[in-house]
């Protein structure tokens, strides 16, 4: 049933090119039976020369411009039907791969959040690939494998029934045979992924953790652990290497059997002894020993074609269930513009799962150019309200309004560009540093982007990259430490703010002194702009003109520094356990 | 490449063996046609059941002869290929252990691993194919060459004209898609990397709403990739077609020459069946070689990569000094500086301090400062690049490894814990008693985690059932346990609460074999009570001195106390 689906949303790719899949199926046609009539053209020829004298050249050289033409006729057909098949696969593989992007991209961040980035990359990139060659590839081996296994039958059948039915008869036990051998490997090759997986897990810690290898010079002590693991997978492997080895030589020898049974019936009707089994020619024969050859391949390769097609229509769901979900409704096309500022939001309830309710009844309102700076344990909501204000999530229930528009009524765009955003897990990507901070903005000079880092501090690391604003960053900024990714960070915002600002952890994992010295330009950057500070640090949240005290989804506490402290209640107690030196 | 081979040498006989028995198999299968020419010219043309039905017998011994040889082969193959390719594991890994943290830097964990799973398995595969199949389709060939020389010289010749032509289509048409082919894989690459950025970055490209923008990168590479398969696959799609007309333009020239050769009496008709049955042997191997040369190459790309990493030599010679010397400081940097691979500028200039045994050091500075390139120095992880270093009076680069960092515990940055328990994981490696581990724990502040926990609990990989806190205190353990003479925190009570940062300080002064001890950190109140205070900006000492000293005379320790200490806060507690 599933499959079925998914073969027809598949089949939408692929009508896009129909007439040239049609065009396909039919030089397939073409090219099989021509392949098959070859043999008997060759076993004519064969014929036509029976001996000493008895060459038959008249004959001969009309069989053999036959075969001529008809060779000539299956290589054209046979390369466009290749080039066409190519075109097919590499286009469709090409549309469904830019779909599961651009849904990717409108995919609301509950999905994203919830897979793990690798499982959606392997979807549009490997499984991508896997459907264009396990089911296009597959579909024409296994349409060329039928017709070829009915062509030859029909070959067979009427040049000698009986020999004919030997080979239909014999042939399946190669596939028994193979099919054997597979059943009994099965458990072997179960075991060597376990122990491989084992091994990968073992490489994948100790390596990732080399330098505290090193550090502790415990190099041998983990050689000799990776050996007893690597001893067992040799082992293993070896098993499961060799018996399944075994098929090819097996299936050989069973085509082999049926070789010499056809040259056996055949030779025996050929010499005029066959009775009722009729009469071959030698030509015939060698026609049939031909086929008796060719018959078992499709055979054979269709088994294949089985488990790659599986595997394949597997991929391809799984490819189909990323472009099927549901995206972020974005009926809402009232762009926000002109932002002043000011931020309500009522009675607003949300949770991330159902059964679950996580905020519930939150109300605050932020006047415009009002610095707002949350606090609160762990898991307390902070990340969850900045989730609500860039629309990342939308609420249950209640409403968030800017400048008195509830924003579910405005585009997910407009909101969010109202918006210039700090996170603390920092993000770079593959691309040059500048390209990492202007973000796709165009029409800024380089002298921009340099002022914006030397107020964010960054121009300093980026000054001593190998090639400056040019170098690109490599593994998500696999040499730059976390303070310095959150640097580069936050030139982005520096350059071009926005009327609000959302800043979450942003400065975390940077130190207190470039902190402050930062601070005097986030000072001036915020002021006249609203904007979210989720900080720990005490100098970030003193300032703020409003603290909002956050515990288990509730705002438990509000107002300034001075009049939380003097309230002496949860604030107080947050303060003196974080941050004050006890 | 070559240097990999040598992972075989312990296979010698294997590798001889395995061919040796393909290629038994092989010459069986080429006495098949002539088998079937004799039924032909003989059993049919004379009517001879018994000589027909011998030779059907014939048939099939050599067929089981085939199977054994074949099944024979198969198993030195998969016996020399598995045992290559665990050897070569084992000895990459080894390698990968014994380079510098200047390598690592370099190549990265992600390249290494692959390096260390994928790449050897295909290897692995490569070595079997080749073992098994690399000679085989070369003799099949020849041999059907040969025997068709055997059969009538006159019609063999077209098998020396033919045999050139097919190899050089196919291996042409090879030699041009192989670099197409590897074109396309970086274009893929280059997808998969852009749509991995695209998830783990999807927050900051939202709120940039950048999202149209990189559809549209996306969507121009994407077709950049598929042109470039659509071109490669033009060209081996016209493998297969090319082939076929050359071996059946062959065969038609062979049929009309053997008719003329039957005429004269030269050569019979089941000769002319088994010159047939030659030439269509030919095409079949000619195909399977090519496969098996695509496999292979990618295989022996797979092999280029692993010798790199093979070739690639810790940068750092081992020392041979064993001792240090009594009447010297613990530690002494003269002058040390240190640059990066591949970095403009230096990260750490001309440091100079001493620090004598059972003193506290404290290192501050900003993000980027060079704090933990310093202390890198002193296990030497890496080497200055002027300037030196000393420890106990002898310079590191002249200690024997395994001295020199018997003499330090250090505790990194990111508390990485490995797959095990509590016990493996404090103890890491080597054998400590229980007491032992126990008070390495208490001293590290973690000793209700021991005691809610016990010291078998299961850690699973990364330590991602404990807290960061718990985490950074065991890795504090792991230093302490093994009682160094040089403890270094790298900013490791980060995840730390005040107050036990606090008893973790008193514990570590009260440790009874009183190491010299380096404390790196962003928090003035760690370091305060430090006998010398090492005050790092950009990569320079500013100021070295007691607390006191520098909040004289230090303007950046002075902006950092301050921004964490705030003056008019003093008054408000």
């Amino acid at each position: 049933m599933k499959n079925k689906g998914t073969l027809k949303r598949l089949w939408e790719y692929i009508k896009r090119s129909r007439m040239w899949f049609v065009l396909s199926v039919v030089l397939a046609l073409i090219t099989t039976i021509l392949t098959l009539y070859v043999p008997v053209l060759v076993g004519r020829a064969v014929d036509a020369i029976a001996g000493e004298g008895m060459v038959n050249f008249g004959t001969l050289s009309f069989v053999l411009m036959e075969i001529g033409a008809v060779i000539g006729i299956t290589a054209v057909c046979q390369w466009i039907m290749n080039t066409i098949n190519n075109r097919i696969t590499y286009s469709v593989v090409r549309d469904i791969r830019n779909d599961a992007f651009r849904k990717m991209q409108r995919l609301p961040l509950s999905y994203i959040d919830s897979h793990q980035s690798g499982d959606i990359t392997s979807r549009i990139i490997s499984d991508a690939d896997q459907m264009g060659e396990g089911l296009l590839m597959g579909f024409t081996q296994l349409f060329t494998g039928i017709v070829t296994i009915l062509g030859t039958l029909y070959f067979m059948f009427r040049i000698n029934v009986f020999i004919a039915l030997a080979v239909v008869i014999l042939t399946p036990i190669s596939l028994f045979v193979a099919r054997f051998i597979a059943n009994r490997t099965y458990s072997m090759f179960s075991e060597q992924s376990v122990i491989r997986g084992e091994q990968t897990a073992f490489t994948d810690e100790m390596i990732s953790n080399m330098k505290v290898v090193n550090a502790f010079g415990q190099e041998k002590t983990a050689a000799k652990e990776f050996d007893e693991i690597n001893e067992r997978l040799r082992k293993s492997s070896l098993k499961a290497v060799f018996f399944s080895s075994i098929t090819n030589p097996a299936t050989r020898f069973v085509n082999n059997i049926v070789y010499a049974a056809v040259a056996l019936i055949g030779a025996f009707i050929a010499c005029g002894s066959g009775g009722v089994f009729g009469l071959i020619s030698v030509g015939q024969l060698a026609s049939f020993l031909s086929y008796a050859n060719q018959y078992t391949k499709p055979f054979n390769e269709i088994s294949g074609v089985f488990a790659e097609l599986q595997n394949a229509v597997a991929c391809t769901a799984r490819l189909l269930e990323l472009i099927d979900a549901e995206p972020e409704d974005d009926k809402a096309d009232t762009e926000l513009m002109d932002v002043k500022g000011s931020v309500v939001m009522s009675d607003v309830s949300f949770s991330y799962q159902e059964d679950k309710p996580f905020i519930e009844a939150l109300s605050v309102s932020v006047k415009p150019g009002e610095n707002v700076a949350i606090v609160g344990h762990t898991g307390c909501g902070k990340t969850t309200l900045i989730n609500l204000l860039m629309r990342f999530y939308d609420v249950n229930s209640g409403s968030v309004s800017i400048d008195g528009r509830d924003i579910r009524d405005m585009s997910r765009k407009s909101v969010r560009r109202s918006f210039g955003m700090v996170l603390q897990e920092t993000w770079l990507k593959t691309v040059t540093v500048r390209d990492n901070i202007l973000m796709g903005r165009t029409g800024i000079s380089d002298d921009e982007v340099i002022a914006a880092a030397k107020s964010a501090r960054s121009w300093g690391i980026i000054r001593r990259l190998p090639q400056g604003l040019d170098t690109v960053i490599s593994n998500s900024g696999g040499n730059l430490s976390q303070g310095e990714k959150q640097l580069i960070s936050i030139t982005r915002i520096m350059l071009d703010p926005p009327s609000m600002l959302i800043l979450d952890e942003a400065t975390s994992s940077i130190d207190t002194r470039t902190e402050l010295a930062i601070g005097k330009d986030f000072n001036r950057l915020m002021q006249g702009r609203t904007s979210f500070v989720v900080a720990h640090r005490l100098s970030t949240i003193r300032n703020a003109d409003t603290i909002l005290v956050m515990d288990s989804g509730h705002i438990v506490e509000q107002g300034s520094h001075e009049e939380l402290i003097k309230k002496n209640g949860f604030y107080k107690r947050l303060y003196t356990s974080q941050f004050t030196t006890g | 490449m070559r240097k990999l081979l040598k992972y075989l040498s312990d296979y010698k006989k294997e590798c001889v063996l395995g061919p040796l028995f393909k290629l038994l198999e092989a010459s069986f299968e080429l006495f098949v046609p002539l088998v079937v020419a004799a039924i032909i010219d003989k059993g049919i043309a004379e009517g001879d059941h018994g000589y027909i039905a011998r030779m059907c017998l014939i048939l099939v011994f050599l067929g089981i002869i085939g199977l054994v040889c074949s099944i024979t082969a198969q198993y030195f193959a998969a016996k020399a290929a598995v045992g290559f390719s665990a050897r070569l594991r084992s000895a990459l890994f080894k390698h990968i252990t014994s380079l510098s943290y200047t390598e690592l830097d370099t190549l990265g964990a992600p390249t290494l691993i692959t390096r260390m799973s994928s790449d050897i398995n295909q290897v692995q595969s490569g070595v079997n194919l080749t073992l098994r199949l690399f000679l085989r389709s070369p003799f099949v060939v020849f041999g059907a060459m040969i025997m068709a020389f055997t059969v009538d010289f006159d019609c063999a010749l077209i098998f020396v004209a033919a045999i050139p032509v097919l190899a050089l289509v196919v291996f042409g048409i090879m030699l041009f898609t192989m670099p197409m082919y590897k074109g396309v894989q970086k274009l893929l690459d280059r997808i998969t990397t852009k749509t991995r950025d695209n998830i783990t970055g999807v927050r900051v490209i939202r709120a940039f709403t950048a999202e149209d923008r990189e559809t549209e990168g996306f969507t121009e590479e994407n077709d950049i990739l598929t042109n470039a398969q659509k071109a490669v696959g033009r060209i081996s799609a016209l493998l297969n077609p090319v082939t076929y007309v050359i071996i059946n333009l062959a065969v038609i020239w062979l049929i009309q020459r053997g008719a003329i050769r039957v005429e004269l009496g030269l050569l019979t008709q089941g000769k002319v069946v088994a010159l047939y049955n030659y030439m269509s042997q030919i095409l079949v191997e000619l195909i399977k070689l090519a496969n098996m040369i695509i496999s292979i190459s990618r295989a022996i790309a797979c092999g280029r990569r692993i010798s790199d990493i093979m070739d690639t030599n810790s940068s750092m010679e081992n020392g041979t000094v064993m001792e240090g010397k009594n009447d010297s400081p613990a530690v002494e940097f003269r002058g040390a500086s240190a640059c990066y691979k591949g970095c403009a500028a230096a990260a750490l200039e001309d440091i100079s301090f001493s620090a004598q045994r059972g003193e506290k050091i404290g290192i501050i500075g900003g993000t980027g400062s060079g704090k933990t390139t310093l202390i890198n120095l002193i296990p030497r992880f890496y080497d200055t690049a002027s300037g030196e270093v000393l420890i106990d009076g002898i310079n590191v680069r002249d200690y024997d490894r395994e001295t020199l960092l018997d003499k330090i515990g250090i505790v990194p940055q990111s508390a990485a814990l490995f797959k095990g328990t509590i016990r493996s994981n404090v103890g890491f490696g080597s054998e400590y008693t229980d007491a032992d581990i126990i008070s390495a724990i208490e001293a590290a502040q973690a000793k209700e985690l021991i005691e809610e926990k016990g010291l078998d609990y299961e850690i699973e990989q990364g330590g991602s059932n404990l807290s960061g806190g718990q985490r950074q205190r065991l890795t504090i353990a792991r230093a302490l346990v093994k009682k160094p003479e040089i403890l270094i925190l790298d900013d490791s009570a980060s995840a730390l609460d005040l107050a036990t940062d606090a008893a973790l300080s008193k514990a570590i002064r009260e440790l009874p074999f009183s190491p010299t001890v380096f404390v790196v950190s962003q928090r003035a109140a760690s370091v305060m009570d430090a006998d010398k205070i090492i005050v790092l900006d950009d990569g320079a000492a500013v100021g070295v001195g007691t607390h006191d000293e520098l909040l004289e005379d230090c303007e950046i320790y002075r902006e950092i106390y301050y921004s964490q200490f705030p003056e008019e806060d003093s008054n408000e507690e």
